[in-house]
């Protein structure tokens, strides 16, 4: 019936689990002496083979595989690549930025491949079980990642905190999936997707998504159900804030996307509301209290849970094009912020030496490459054209004005402006120039070791990319939409042709 | 010949980006930054000399166009062309390139590369600014024009850097944010960024009213601070005082004043008409107050600071009257503001780069140790205060004449006292710093006047001054086609404006 192996629907996560099985072997057969660097490589290579498998899906047709759990679509490959791609800069920059004595590298690179295993699953599953499941397999990695350092006070710490907030956010969504089954009967998206305009129990309906909603939202860290962002980041390791500020979120995201287009999309009228006031909240939220943080992993925390909100604002879309803009913001934001904790991770030390935002003072004249990719980014995420953090905006805001959101396109750009004020700061004090010698001598020049070249090359090729030629990327993201929602049949009006004649 | 006209402008754009991209490549040694940056912004200048040669007088309208689509989605193309309006402007960037590179000198001893290339990559971003005839591309160059900038108020501020650039970011960034919400709007409305689809349509009334109010608003705003029109002038005085000499004498002023002409009245002919009576008063009010501040000003800086809110605003006086003449003799004073503004700049650099002071009171009796550099200065002086023939007596002239005859005789009057008052603390400021007896500061320090290099770039723009004083025929036609292009001014329904400044309809 289904002449598309099964195996071939999920091959990325094929490929990343037997990545993450070698790597995990290969580190337990190596007497301890051997050190254990070169595990990060074989991790690197699979998740390019991963990030190639992905590439291939395009050729399959679209459908489910597995009894109707997994889907590839334009959209889950556009995920996909973008997760695989994210992955490999975070290994990459591991690679250089963990110390070579550190403890149990075996089990952290191969927690990283298995947390992107379940990320990937998380944006092809259509089944809410799946969703559940993939959604465990890569937060549990996280937990564990982020109490990477244990030999300091902060890292268990956040990964307590991260872990029991968590766990409760996916208790949220389990509940959620639960009360949906009841209404619906069925856990198949596209089943409940039918059964939803004609089912009996709306109210349960209304109640299972709020909660399915609650849960998705914790894990992107939007406003009111940020608490746990900040700590988390600062006492996490930078390698890993690199990636779970961007890689969980991408797919939470493509979560969401399915769940209130895919499934919900007859109930626009109650989720879009919801979801206007959260996006409000988390970039007011963020951005205020980004303001106000002398440490710079803490600032980026507070910035990523406003970027949250501006792609939000994407949700006020309609149809498709919210879909796309939502895809593409999601990308644009992965690649500067994975950007900035890449260099956050060679200037700041893996052991937060220096954590503040005026340790970075003069930083511009001690490196003058890490000063300029730094400022670059950090341009990036203030929206400035000819860089993806612009285009990321901009089609955020022009699918909120397309939705007539107006009021919800201000309230951002005004917040973009306040965001403006903490990522220049953080600028300017790298341009300035040092106060005498003693700062520079303190500070040794920070190490930038061939991997972590090649992150930042990455991270910095495709932020440019998609500031100057985003149109492959976006002609993805469109493609992605169209497999959620059929594109609109009333396109803008083309007044130009109703023009009088001058 | 069609092949240089059609690629013209796309090089005046790329070129300061190449030679950007070669600064960084090259090591930072023996002034190496220096010399590609100076020959680039050279090779830049001649290219936009072309321009006025070959920019057909008879035909009007928007010339050397461009037109790619960029990005399919929404419809942004790479489109670009200049008219009457644009055309002296883009020679004017050019030419202060050249200049901004000299000042930068000997003032810029450390970090050359990245001035360099910051400065060429704001450069491109000037050009773009005037040349973008899609809304996008010209909002990507507004934006772009902010960041250099920024970063090198940051790293060369003279007190506190860091400081004035977040302040001058922020002034400039977020009245921005209105004015991307408008341009989206008005995408949304008809799905093109084009400007002259965009003008088209609202001319033709496709637009409901109420908004359409709206949006024109928040593109006045964002110009309006950037001008700076009195009451959002906060920025100008701490980012004169910080910003490289360089980097002040090519931002000031021209960006906002182009896009007022341009994207304002040329979108907005309608709403900016509604709103020039407040300009007006606004204008006024900046040229009084920022006359009466320059006056009180101890540091030099401070004071050509206020001394450009209150010519800034006689400018912005002569756009908001809505005559024929006042809106030409407002672009001739752009180029004559910008270029005499440029030579002041650079001369009150060689002095702070000197004596390493712009307290005005340290100084004194300069003129008997620096002889030519008080020549220069005094002329440059006469040429800012409006003597007849130099340069800034034209656009005064025609500003406040446009204004008496065809807006209201009571703000002409008190527009001209601003300019008395002009005359009157700049030439007390020669008066401090060139005569009387020398100060501790100037006779303890070796007269170390203009050199060579200097000279051969300062004669020759006070030379434009004279000839830009005596023959403004030379630009004039150019500019009054570019402001006679529809629907700047003809498409004005009952106050139509003939050339002999008749006064406005809607009289105040």
């Amino acid at each position: 019936m289904n002449p598309v192996p099964d195996i071939f629907r999920i091959l990325p996560e094929v490929i990343l689990t037997l990545t993450g099985v070698a790597v995990m072997l290969i580190d337990a057969s190596l007497p301890s002496a051997v050190p254990r660097r070169n595990l990060g490589w074989v991790a690197a290579i699979g998740t390019t083979f991963a990030l190639w498998a992905s590439l291939w899906q395009l050729s399959l047709p679209q459908g489910t595989g597995f009894f109707g759990t997994v889907e590839t679509s334009a959209f889950t490959i556009f995920f996909h690549v973008l997760i695989c791609g994210i992955v490999l800069v975070a290994l990459l920059l591991s690679l250089d930025a963990l110390p070579e004595n550190s403890h149990h590298q075996g089990e952290y690179y191969a927690l990283v491949v298995f947390g992107a295993v379940g990320m990937c699953l998380l944006t092809g599953a259509v089944e809410l079980l799946v969703v559940f499941i993939a959604l465990e397999i890569s937060s549990i990695a996280s937990y564990v990642l982020a109490g990477y350092r244990k030999q300091t006070a902060r890292g268990p710490e956040a990964a307590i905190k991260y872990f029991l907030l968590g766990s409760f956010a996916t208790a949220f969504l389990l509940y959620g999936v639960a009360l949906i089954f009841g209404a619906t009967g069925t856990t198949q998206i596209y089943e409940i997707a039918r059964a939803v305009p004609t089912a009996l129990n709306q109210p349960l309906l209304l109640a299972g998504m709020a909660l399915m909603l609650v849960g998705i939202l914790f894990k992107v860290s939007a406003a009111p159900f940020h608490v746990w962002t900040p700590d988390v980041y600062e006492g996490a390791p930078s390698p890993v804030v690199a990636l779970m500020s961007t890689a969980p979120k991408a797919a939470a995201f493509a979560v969401m996307l399915r769940v209130v287009y895919e499934i919900f999309p007859t109930l626009r009228a109650t989720w879009a509301p919801l979801l206007w006031v959260v996006a409000v909240l988390s970039m007011t939220v963020g951005n205020l209290a980004a303001l106000r943080q002398q440490n710079v992993k803490r600032m980026l925390a507070y910035s990523s849970i406003a970027h949250a909100g501006y792609l939000l604002a994407a949700f006020a879309g309609l149809g498709s094009s919210g879909i796309a803009a939502a895809s593409f913001y999601t990308a644009a934001y992965a690649a500067m912020n994975v950007g900035i904790f890449a260099v956050i991770t060679v200037v700041g030390g893996y052991n937060e030496e220096l954590p503040m935002i005026d340790d970075y003072r003069g930083l511009l004249y001690r490196s003058p490459v890490l000063g300029s990719v730094l400022i670059f980014f950090l341009v990036s995420l203030v929206g400035i054209p000819f860089t993806g953090g612009f285009f990321g905006k901009f089609y955020s805001f022009s699918a909120a004005v397309g939705g007539s959101a107006i009021w919800l396109a201000i309230i951002g750009l005004l917040n973009s402006g306040l965001a403006a004020a903490y990522y220049l700061r953080l600028a300017l004090v790298s341009a300035q120039r040092p106060d005498g010698d003693a700062a520079q001598s303190t500070t040794p020049e920070p190490r930038v070791g061939i991997a972590v070249s090649a992150a930042l090359l990455l991270a910095v090729a495709a932020t440019l990319a998609l500031g100057i030629v985003p149109n492959a990327v976006l002609r993805a993201a469109e493609a992605g939409a169209h497999t959620l929602q059929p594109p609109p049949q009333n396109e803008p009006r083309n007044v130009i042709d109703h023009l009088p004649n001058p | 010949m069609n092949a240089i006209n059609d690629s013209i402008l796309t090089l005046i754009l790329l070129v300061p980006l190449a030679g950007a991209v070669l600064v960084a490549l090259v090591p930072d040694r023996a002034k190496l930054p220096n010399w590609i940056a100076l020959f680039t912004s050279l090779v830049t200048f001649g290219l936009t000399l072309h321009l006025p040669f070959h920019y057909d007088l008879a035909r009007g309208g928007f010339q050397f166009v461009v037109y790619k689509p960029w990005i399919e989605s929404p419809a942004i193309a790479y489109h670009v062309g200049i008219d009457g309006l644009s055309l002296w402007l883009v020679v004017l960037a050019g030419l202060l390139a050249p200049i901004g590179v000299v000042a930068s000198w000997n003032a810029i001893q450390s970090r050359r590369k990245v001035f360099f290339v910051l400065f060429l990559i704001q450069q491109t971003a000037m050009f773009g600014v005037f040349i973008s005839l899609d809304l996008m591309l010209y909002y990507g160059f507004w934006e772009l024009s902010l960041v250099p900038m920024a970063i090198l108020i940051a790293m060369y501020g003279r007190k506190d850097g860091p400081k004035a650039a977040l302040k001058f970011f922020l002034f400039t960034f977020i009245p921005s944010a209105p004015l991307l919400v408008a341009i989206l709007w008005l995408y949304a409305k008809t799905g093109s960024f084009d400007f002259t689809t965009l003008q088209t349509l609202i001319a033709y009334g496709q637009f409901p009213a109420g908004p359409l109010c709206w949006a024109a608003l928040a593109f006045l705003f964002a110009f309006a601070v950037k001008v700076p029109v009195f009451p959002l002038h906060g920025w100008l005085s701490d980012t004169y005082s910080e910003a490289p000499v360089a980097l002040a004498m090519v931002v000031a002023g021209k960006l906002g004043l182009y896009s007022m002409l341009r994207f304002h009245i040329g979108l907005f002919p309608v709403q900016a008409r509604a709103a020039a009576p407040y300009l007006i008063a606004l204008a006024v009010i900046g040229i009084l107050y920022g006359a009466c501040l320059a006056l009180v000003q101890r540091d030099f800086w401070k004071l050509i600071a206020f001394a450009a809110v209150s010519h800034l605003s006689l400018i912005v006086l002569g756009i908001y009257g809505f005559t024929f003449i006042g809106t030409s003799g407002a672009i001739y004073q752009i180029l004559s503001h910008g270029v005499v503004d440029g030579a002041l700049f650079f001369l009150l650099g060689v002095l702070y780069e000197r004596y390493a002071t712009s307290q005005i009171n340290a100084y004194g009796g300069l003129a008997a140790r620096l002889p030519s550099t008080a020549t220069l200065f005094v002329l440059t002086t006469l040429a800012m205060i409006g003597l007849p023939i130099l340069s800034g007596f034209v656009g005064e002239f025609l500003i406040l004449s446009s204004t008496f005859g065809g807006v209201s005789r009571g703000w002409a009057v008190a527009a001209s006292l601003g300019v008395i008052l002009g005359a009157a603390y700049m030439l007390w400021l020669v008066q401090r710093v060139f005569y009387g007896p020398q100060s501790e500061l100037v006779a303890s320090r070796p007269p170390n006047d203009l050199h060579l290099g200097e000279l051969a770039l300062l004669w020759p723009i006070v030379v434009l001054t004279l000839v830009m004083g005596v023959a403004p025929s030379i630009w004039l036609p150019t500019i009054e086609q570019g402001v006679h292009r529809p629907p700047l001014i003809t498409h004005s329904g009952p106050g139509f404006i003939t050339l002999t400044s008749t006064p406005m309809g809607g009289q105040r």
